[in-house]
């Protein structure tokens, strides 16, 4: 059997994910974001620890609230843990602002409006419900990473004030466009993500970190090296369910069917699918290993165990991703599966807070994702562990994506690859 | 020479459904053959049992002298197909597209590249090459969707209502290049509900209904059936009703057949020329105005108004 075509149905399906930008923003720019995010509620930025790339985001607040939410959120904004990232500037001139971020002196604009505090917290001698007040955000668009990680901190914030006006907004707004979710279930999702993060950024000292190797030598451990690869294994699963989706829309656009009527056998089209998903998937991880390690010094551990690691996830991921594609029949299906099993297995992977501190048999059933074995791999490296250390994890992944594999063939086999 | 394309009693089921209710019939060398039906007939179904998508309830095909059932791999090779849904991937370029789908024909380097740029020259796309398909019109899509079926120069291509949905010129261009293929050498089987089209392309028709195929032959072989027919086209308004014009003149002499189609009343009659005086004497009397009216010789809207009773575009 020539592998040639099956390489080639691997490389289209890798070139149209790149095509697709809104895909592209989930897959890369949100787990980055909020690992930006969450490493700066948590300190990540402060002081000198930080080597990263990114520093001093030219940045300015207008505060015309008066009121104690304004002056907590400029507090936090001017805060030593986020100094050496942000240079902020607090104006009262909002024209002004503005002007410096359209000549591309400043990042952003945040604009706390008169009566945002009020708006939010009601003062008792008032009845009437409040009109809502809503904090105004300026970017550069010339600077998406800069003022994309001022907006994910404004978030943060917002998302610690008011759990309904949730600093998931921008990741359910790009589910949403993306046709990955339904309307219906945007606020849930908005809601279950904002939860998880406004409980993982006010208790922070609920992550355990370890600063001991097991050769007894102390290394520095970051908290990014806890969020890093929790979001990055978490958009993983959404990574491969949009393979499965492609996958689904190939049939329905007839080109799968093209390509059965093609002198190309059906393990052939299958074998490439899976390969494009699995190398989308790989080249997600690898590339937002290697940004967090160029932007923000993050150290990952040794190169030749995080390959294998990210191989092995990877491989796990687009076990899942392949079996959802085979027992799932429309696009709104497999999105709305795909969805809620990159938040389960986020939230029992890790990816928001350390799962160590649950009851036993949660942390038991927590191993059917790929979240948990990659969290265990990721944070062994990033003690010190080498790749030994990643042996058991691997080996767990590797024998979940080829169970997946299994069962997704024989479900295929069954019903056939093109179906109408 | 043997029939490039041979079909035993083809019949396809979807679930307890007949689509296909045992057809055969054969393809030469070097034809064009239409296969002529209202939508729903089966040419589609047909046309994926051909070309090895579904296999067939039961019966075979043998085509290039391999059977459909037994030997896909081979006939895959031998035919080209064009789907009548666009199957191409938008967000790629006319040129990635080629790219992609002659390599599952299996072709590759220098070749693959020559035969892209004739196949764009043959579809006048050239200057386009590098938009994506998704900026096309639907005519260029089409375009495109043709082009994937000819880039291993097969030889026997299967066309499944290639012209639904475009404007005429683009129609045109497409009638003009199935013609000039086939006097290149290939075979071609062509589905299409246009009359129109099936007559100006074809050496030899079957007409497919219901899954059955109720005529087959060349066209004057076809017409020669209803050579004793005229068929007599009455225009009448928007406003009026055809049904009350058809029950008054269904018992004229004369009248073999009486049916309703868009502001029409076709009637099929052995003489036309005498039918006009009392028709239009019926149609002012109940008051319908009647604009104009077409005779029409024998053709193959009339064989198949003649055998079914229906307008094909019912
Ligand atoms: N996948 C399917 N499942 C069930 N019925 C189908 C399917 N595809 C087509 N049909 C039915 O089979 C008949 C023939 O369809 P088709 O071959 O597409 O006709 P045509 O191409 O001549 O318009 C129609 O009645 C259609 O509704
Ligand atoms: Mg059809």
């Amino acid at each position: 059997m020539s592998t040639r075509k099956i390489f080639h149905v691997a490389l289209k399906d890798v070139c149209l994910i790149f095509r697709d930008r809104s895909a592209l923003i989930l897959m890369l720019l949100a787990p980055f974001l909020l690992t930006i995010g969450m490493g700066a509620v948590t300190g990540r930025f402060s002081g000198s620890s930080t080597n990263s790339g990114i520093a001093d985001i030219p940045l300015t607040i207008v505060n015309a609230d008066a009121g104690q939410l304004g002056d907590a959120l400029v507090e936090m904004f001017t805060s030593p843990d986020l100094e050496a990232l942000l240079d902020s500037t607090i104006s009262t001139d909002l024209s002004a602002a503005r002007a410096a971020v359209d000549n591309d002196e400043s990042a952003a604009v945040i604009y706390i409006p008169a009566g945002f505090t009020d708006s939010i917290i009601p003062s008792p001698q008032r009845s009437a419900p409040p009109e809502l007040v809503q904090v105004e955000f300026y970017a550069n668009p010339t600077r998406p990473t800069s003022s994309g990680i001022v907006r994910t901190i404004l978030e943060q914030f917002l998302s610690q004030v008011e759990i309904g006006r949730i600093s998931g907004e921008v990741t359910v707004t790009q589910l949403l466009a993306n046709g990955y979710i339904d309307p219906a279930q945007a606020a849930a999702v908005g809601t279950s993500i904002g939860q998880q993060m406004v409980q993982s950024s006010g208790s922070t000292s609920s992550i355990k970190l370890i600063n001991v190797t097991e050769g007894g030598g102390e290394v520095e451990f970051d908290t990014l090296a806890y969020i890093a690869p929790g979001m990055a294994l978490m958009f993983l699963m959404y990574t491969v369910t949009y393979g499965g989706l492609l996958l689904i829309k190939e049939n329905r656009q007839g080109t799968l069917a093209r390509m059965l009527i093609s002198p190309t056998t059906s393990a052939q089209v299958l074998g490439g699918k899976v390969i494009g998903i699995f190398l989308i998937a790989m080249a997600q991880l690898l590339i937002l290993i290697g940004g967090t390690s160029l932007l923000f010094g993050l150290k990952w551990g040794d190169p030749l165990a995080v390959l294998v690691l990210v191989f092995a996830a990877a491989f796990a991921a687009t076990g899942w991703g392949i079996i959802i594609a085979a027992v799932f029949k429309t696009p709104g299906q497999v999105g709305s599966v795909g969805s809620a099993l990159m938040l389960i297995f986020g939230l029992l992977g890790g990816s928001f807070f350390d799962v160590s501190s649950l009851p036993g048999w949660v942390q038991i059933i927590s191993k059917i994702s790929p979240n948990a074995w990659g969290m265990e791999g990721f944070l062994n490296l990033a003690h010190g562990g080498s790749i030994v250390s990643v042996g058991t994890p691997v080996l767990a992944l590797l024998i979940m994506g080829a169970v997946l594999f299994c069962a997704a063939a024989f479900w295929i086999s069954r019903r056939g690859l093109a179906r109408k | 020479m043997p029939p490039i394309l041979e079909l035993h009693d083809l019949v396809k089921k979807y679930g307890d459904f007949a689509a296909v209710k045992g057809i055969s019939f054969d393809i030469k060398e070097g034809e064009i053959f239409s296969l002529l039906g209202p939508n729903g007939a089966g040419k589609t179904t047909t046309i994926s049992v051909l070309s090895t998508l579904f296999s067939p309830t039961s019966g075979d095909a043998t085509i290039c002298g391999h059977s459909v059932t037994r030997e896909p791999m081979e006939v895959k090779r031998c035919i080209g197909v064009v789907p009548q849904e666009l199957a191409l991937y938008e967000d790629l370029t006319a040129q990635e597209n080629f790219n992609f789908w002659g390599s599952m024909y299996g072709l590759s380097g220098k070749a693959l590249s020559s035969r892209i740029d004739e196949v764009l020259e043959q579809i006048g796309l050239t200057d386009k090459a590098r938009q994506r398909i998704k900026t096309y019109s639907g005519g260029m899509k089409r375009r495109v969707n043709i082009g994937v079926g000819l880039l291993h120069k097969p030889r026997l291509l299967f066309m499944d209502e290639p012209t639904v949905g475009i404007d005429p010129q683009s129609r045109r261009a497409i009638l003009d290049s199935v013609k000039e293929l086939n006097r290149q050498g290939m075979t071609v089987l062509y589905t299409t509900h246009y009359m129109e089209e099936a007559q100006e392309l074809s050496h030899r028709v079957g007409i497919i209904d219901h899954g059955e195929l109720i005529a087959l032959g060349t066209q004057a072989e076809l017409t020669r059936q209803v050579q004793e027919t005229d068929t007599l086209i009455l225009h009448i308004g928007e406003n009026e009703d055809p049904q009350a014009l058809i029950d008054a003149l269904k018992d004229v002499p004369g009248v073999l057949r009486i049916t309703p189609t868009n502001h029409e009343v076709a009637i099929v009659t052995p003489s036309a020329e005498e039918l006009i005086a009392p028709v239009v004497t019926r149609a002012d009397r109940l008051g319908i105005k009647v604009h104009s009216i077409d005779i029409r010789e024998p053709n193959l809207e009339a064989v198949f108004l003649h055998l079914t009773g229906r307008a094909l575009r019912d």
